[in-house]
Order: structure tokens, then sequence, then C-alpha cells
């Protein structure tokens, strides 16, 4: 290359981030280069494993949801449907109608909050070069309001309707312990619909600072929920980018293929390539002829196309998914009004079997599995959380993105990277059920 | 006033008592006015070995976790135990209740003997080092995070609630959760939660820990009354380390 200047050529780069920032958890990201040769370029994964698996053995079905919600703070809404889909297809345990929509509004309101939380807590300091969210309070105040704006009536819905913002109370195997009122639907409708005119605020200043994120592409299979006509997060098949046809729920371990590597408490995955990709790139991949109309209109704005592979725009996507969220909770909530809140409460007789529950965390799909005996005691569980399922796709990025950027000063080279692995908004916690980043 | 010097840091947990700080929304903006965060990974790029007070979630797993906590116990002028995995060990110590090779094995099979999945017999904060304020709860309540540091800043000893959960459920009006046939932990926990989970309809799982010198005799006279046992109780005290 041109480029290459005699102090260049003898050029060193050690890096050696432990414990990457503005992430769930605990990452490391090592990157050791001599004289332009890459000697070892690691995504790490480094936090202390938790051993959930092992630990919900022996306890019952009823307690199942309130142990696993504790695997991420994050995503502990989809924490909880994961173990009450597993539980109810092992039980047999049908839910109403009233459920299944109450559910799917409060799975809404936490990929509102995790998607407003990571595009504008985590993501946006970097797009203005600032080490925090702190500094912007003061240098972009409307911006920074309008986000907390969003991210408080995505945590509102979890609330309302879940009992708390995290870690829901009200779940159950079988339905609520305890139902909203109409009253309750009526102020999130009206906190909603004030929610679009700022959703269109934070996508017009995302779409100015996007130009700022990296042109890196690189082709890998996405996976996702698919369940045509619609764009969904809480029920569904398994789709993938490299197959026509999906692949049952039961089937998962056949999609995620987890293996221990050595980097990595976390276990890797990988299906019909080195690596897969899952979280809201994955999912417009795979479901954006879904999308409903104000989502379509941030999708074509931002000039987001389908087959899409810059990892760097899962953020991008992650706003447009924010519109989809609130467009289609007010079309749940003006259902659930005019049908009117049902009172029921669910009683639940357990019997043995395994069950499988998949649904989309905010950063990709999540699979709970567990085997009960006859008094609904759980004696084996198997997860496969998203961050997981991205792990080795991270490794990969890594792998064809340095060389890129390799000739370029070693803090910028650092800052690319941590960008890069910021973008799959990983959580380590869920993941190790951990995150860390490193340049050696 | 000089503005106290904070610092929050991770150990084994979901991070969700973090995320309560961020879901103080606008008010955390106004908090930001009266100190100054000098370190927090979650949300923040930059580090620091200075602050005054350490403001600590998780449980420690691991001896260089334990390490690492010595050395922010040394750094720090206080330190702040926040959300049950801190306190008491939280979820957890659920793996306490299993032989350690055998949990590795069943999570990990025939990797488990990898160096990087070493673990140990967890432990709340204080079984490693000096905690000086517990923020109780999973998750904790940002207003009780709120009232200790307003305590400290302006000089004064924060005081927890040292009554069970019960009362504050009385207080709200509910329906014993005994009624409907299901082993509540109100009657030993400590309160400060405004009895959130009965107030929804759900069993107290004791994510609070105990009062400090709870009132064995009326829980087991509950416990009785209502045709269940000790023992009943026990699973459910295990659930976040209560014991």
């Amino acid at each position: 290359m041109s480029t290459a200047a005699p102090t260049i050529k003898t050029k060193t780069i050690d890096i050696n981030v432990r414990h990457v920032t503005r992430l769930e958890g605990h990452g490391n990201i090592v990157v050791r280069a001599k004289d332009g040769v890459i000697e070892k370029n690691e995504w790490q994964v480094p936090e202390a494993p938790r051993f959930f698996e092992a630990m919900v053995r022996g306890r019952s079905f009823e307690d199942i949801q309130t142990v696993v919600s504790r695997i991420c703070g994050i995503c502990s809404v989809t924490h909880s449907f994961g173990a009450l889909k597993a539980i109810e297809d092992a039980m047999d345990i049908k839910v109403s109608a009233q459920t299944s929509m109450l559910r799917l509004l409060t799975h809404y309101g936490e990929q509102l909050e995790s998607h407003a939380l990571h595009v504008g807590y985590l993501v946006a300091p970097d797009l203005l070069n600032q080490k925090s969210v702190v500094p912007l309070a003061a240098s972009h105040e409307d911006l920074v309001k309008t986000v907390v704006a969003i991210h408080r009536v995505g945590n509102l819905v979890m609330e309302k309707i879940g009992g708390r913002k995290t870690h829901p109370i009200r779940l159950l195997p079988g339905g609520f312990s305890m139902l909203p009122s109409e009253a309750d639907l009526r102020e999130l409708m009206h906190e909603l619909e004030d929610t679009i005119p700022r959703l269109e605020t934070l996508a017009a200043a995302i779409a100015d600072l996007a130009g700022g994120l990296p042109s890196f592409e690189r082709e890998t299979e996405y996976v996702a929920l698919v369940n045509p006509p619609t764009y969904p997060f809480y029920e569904g098949q398994i789709g993938s980018t490299d197959l026509n046809t999906p692949t049952p729920v039961a089937d998962f371990e056949s999609v995620v293929n987890e293996y221990m590597h050595p980097q990595s408490t976390a276990k890797w995955c990988k299906w019909h390539r080195e690596s897969y990709a899952v979280g809201a790139l994955a999912r417009y991949n795979l479901n954006a002829d879904y999308l409903q109309p104000l989502a379509a209109g941030a999708a074509h704005s931002f000039g987001l196309k389908k087959g899409v592979c810059n990892p760097f725009l899962n953020n991008v996507a992650q706003v447009v998914e924010c519109f989809q969220v609130v467009e289609r909770s007010l079309q749940l909530i003006d259902v659930l009004l005019s049908t009117g809140i049902t009172q029921e409460r669910p009683r639940v007789s357990p019997k043995a079997g395994v069950g499988v529950g998949a649904v989309e965390a905010p950063r990709g799909i999540l699979f709970h599995k567990y085997e009960f005996d006859e008094d609904g005691i759980c004696t084996r569980a198997n997860l496969c959380i998203p961050t997981n399922q991205n792990h080795a796709n991270i490794q990969l990025d890594f792998e064809a993105f340095v060389p890129q950027i390799i000739d370029r000063d070693q803090d910028e080279v650092r800052h690319l990277m941590e960008m890069l692995v910021r973008s799959y908004d990983p959580c380590i916690s869920c993941s190790t059920h951990y995150l860390n980043v490193e340049f050696v | 006033m000089i503005k106290p010097r904070i610092a929050i840091f991770d150990f084994a947990c979901c991070e969700g008592c973090q995320l309560q700080i961020v879901n103080m929304e606008e008010e955390l903006l106004s908090l930001l006015e009266h100190v100054q965060p000098v370190e927090w990974r979650e949300a923040m790029s930059d580090q620091s070995d200075d602050y005054d007070i350490a403001i600590v979630e998780g449980s420690i797993t691991r001896e260089e976790d334990a390490n690492r906590l010595r050395e922010i116990r040394k750094r720090a002028k206080t330190l702040i135990a926040l959300g049950a995995c801190a306190t008491l060990g939280g979820v957890n110590k659920l793996k306490n209740l299993f032989d350690l090779e055998e949990v590795k094995t069943a999570v990990y099979a025939e990797s488990a003997s990898l160096p990087i999945l070493e673990t140990a017999t967890v432990q709340a904060l204080h079984e490693v080092v000096d905690v000086d304020y517990r923020i109780e709860g999973c998750p904790i309540d940002a207003a009780e995070l709120t009232y200790v540091i307003k305590c400290l800043l302006i000089g004064r000893a924060p005081a927890p609630p040292n009554y069970p959960v019960c009362v504050e459920c009385k207080l709200a009006e509910n329906v014993c959760r005994y009624d409907y046939d299901e082993i509540c932990l109100g009657p030993i926990t400590r309160a400060g939660c405004r009895a959130r989970c009965p107030s929804n309809a759900f069993w107290c799982f004791g994510c609070r820990g105990p009062v400090d010198d709870p009132n064995v005799h009326a829980a087991t006279q509950v416990m009785e009354q209502y045709g269940k046992t000790v023992e009943d109780l026990k699973v459910k005290l295990t659930l976040f380390g209560t014991q």
C-alpha cells in the first residue's frame, strides 16, 4: 500500500483491553501486531461463569422464572418468557389470547428499553467522540433527554404489565399473577403515542451520525425467529438466511451446535458456516418485509436494505425496531381495550415432560430447554444465549476487519474494535451466563 | 461542596442493579449534579483508581475476584454492597448446594477442566471484606440507593428498616399469600420494598435477606396454622442465598 511508509513498517500494535466498557458483562480484546503482521487478534470472554443450568436442577417449575430471570438484568423479561414457554411446552399448558397479547406487549417494552439504552447511552458516545453519555448530558442535552424519555416508556410498559421494570413479578406459567387495569393500558397508550415523535428525533440524530460508522462488510449467516407475515419477537420457528425453510424450535440444539473455545468461558456456536449472527440485523434481514409503516419508513430513510452485512448497522436496525415495537404495542393496546381485560389467574398442575422455548431477546434469539419430573421438579436444563451465538461471529469479524485498519494509529484501532464489539449489543452476563476487551 | 468521587464495580451478577441506576431516568441527571462518577464500566469508558465511594454489585466466585475486591476496599473510603448478589450471594449461591466439580461438568461436560472455568464457593461481599452499607433487593430499588447517598452527602448514618415485609404488606392491605396456599417469606424478610411482590399477587422470595433478629417463633406459628412445615420454608430460603 502506498501508505506503508517506513515508520509504519516498524510499528508495533499492542492492544490489551481488559473489560471492554459500555457493555453488559466482561469481554477482552487482544491484538498484537509487529511490522504490519498480525500475531494475535482475539475476542476473549473471561466473565465468571455462573452455572445456571446446574443451579435450577431440583427447583420447582414455579421457581424457574424467578431464578433464570436473574441471568440478565437487561433481558430479564425475555429470559422469563424463554422459561415460561419451555415450561408450558413441557406440561402442555395453554395460555389465553389475552395472556399472549399482554406478554407480547411486555416483551415490546423490553425491546424498546434495551434498544434505547444501547443506542442512546452506550453507542451514541462513540459517534460523538465521548467516553460516556455523562458529558453528552451537557453537550447534547435535548438528545439525551429524548433518549431518557424513550427509555422510561419502555420501562413503564414492563412495570405496568410485568409488575416491575427489571425482573418481572407477575409472569407465571399459564398467565399472570395480576393483570393491568384498563387505566394502566390507557396511560401506556398515551405514553407510547408520545414516543413516536421522540423516536423521529432519535432517528434523525442517528441518521446524521451514521456516516461515521465504518463501511466494513462481511457476509455471514443470520439467524432469527420467523413467522410470516409478522416481524416476530415472541413466537415462530428458527429462520436462517442460508435456508429457505424454517427449522422447528424443538430442534434448536442442531442449530446452535455449542462448543467450548479456549478464549472464552462462554460457549460458542456455529451452524452452516464457521459462525452466525443473531440480533436486530438478523431479524431485519429475515423479516424486513413485515415491518409496520413507520418502521419501514425509518429503514428506508437509513438506506437499510435486506441482505445488509455490515455489523455496525445492527445499531441502526435497533432504531428501526424501536418504531416497530411502538407501532405494534399501540395496536395491541387497542385490541385489549376494545375487548376489555378478563380477570383470570392460572391454576397449573405439574406433569413430567421436556419443553423448549424460543424468544427474541433485544440482542438475538434465545433458547431455553428444561426437563421436569412428575412433581414439576426440574431435572435438566439447557440454555443457549444470543451473545454466545455471536461470539464466533465477532471473532471472525475481527479477523476480517483488523487487517483493513491495522495501519492506523493504535488508539484508533482499539476504538474501532470496541465499537465493533459494542455494535452487537453483547450481553456477557447472559452469555457466561459473561464479557471483557484486551489489545495486547 | 466537593462532589464525592463514585466508582461502580460488578462481579458475578446480572447487572440488573446497575440498571436500576440507569432506570432513575431524569432523576439520574440531577443525582449527577451532586456526585462525580469516575468509573462505571457498564456505562462509561473512563477509569480511575481514585474514588471515595465504591458501589459494588455481584458476588465473589473466584480467587481473582476476591483479590480485586480487596483492592477496591483498600482504595475506597466507603464501600456499598449493591443488591442481593452482593449482600447475600443471591441466586448465585444456589451453586453452593452442589458439588463444584459436578456443577462444572453439568454445564460444560468434557470441557469442564478448562482453566478458564475455575470457580469457587460463592461468597457475598461481607464474607471477603468489610462492607459499610448494604442496599438489599433483587433488583434494588433505586430510591434506597439515593437515600444512602443522600445520607453520606450530609454525613448522617442511613437506617434501613429492621422489621419484616409483613408489616408493609399489611399496610398495603394485601390478602396474605398463605391464604392462597403459598409459601411466603414475608414474615422473616427485611422490609423496605413496600411488599412489592405480594402487592403484585406473588409470594415474597426473600431477596432482601432476613431482619436482624427474625421472629422465628411467630414464623413457625404461621407455618403451623397453614399446614406448612419449616422444611417447606427452607427450600424457598435457599433461592436467594438467605440460608
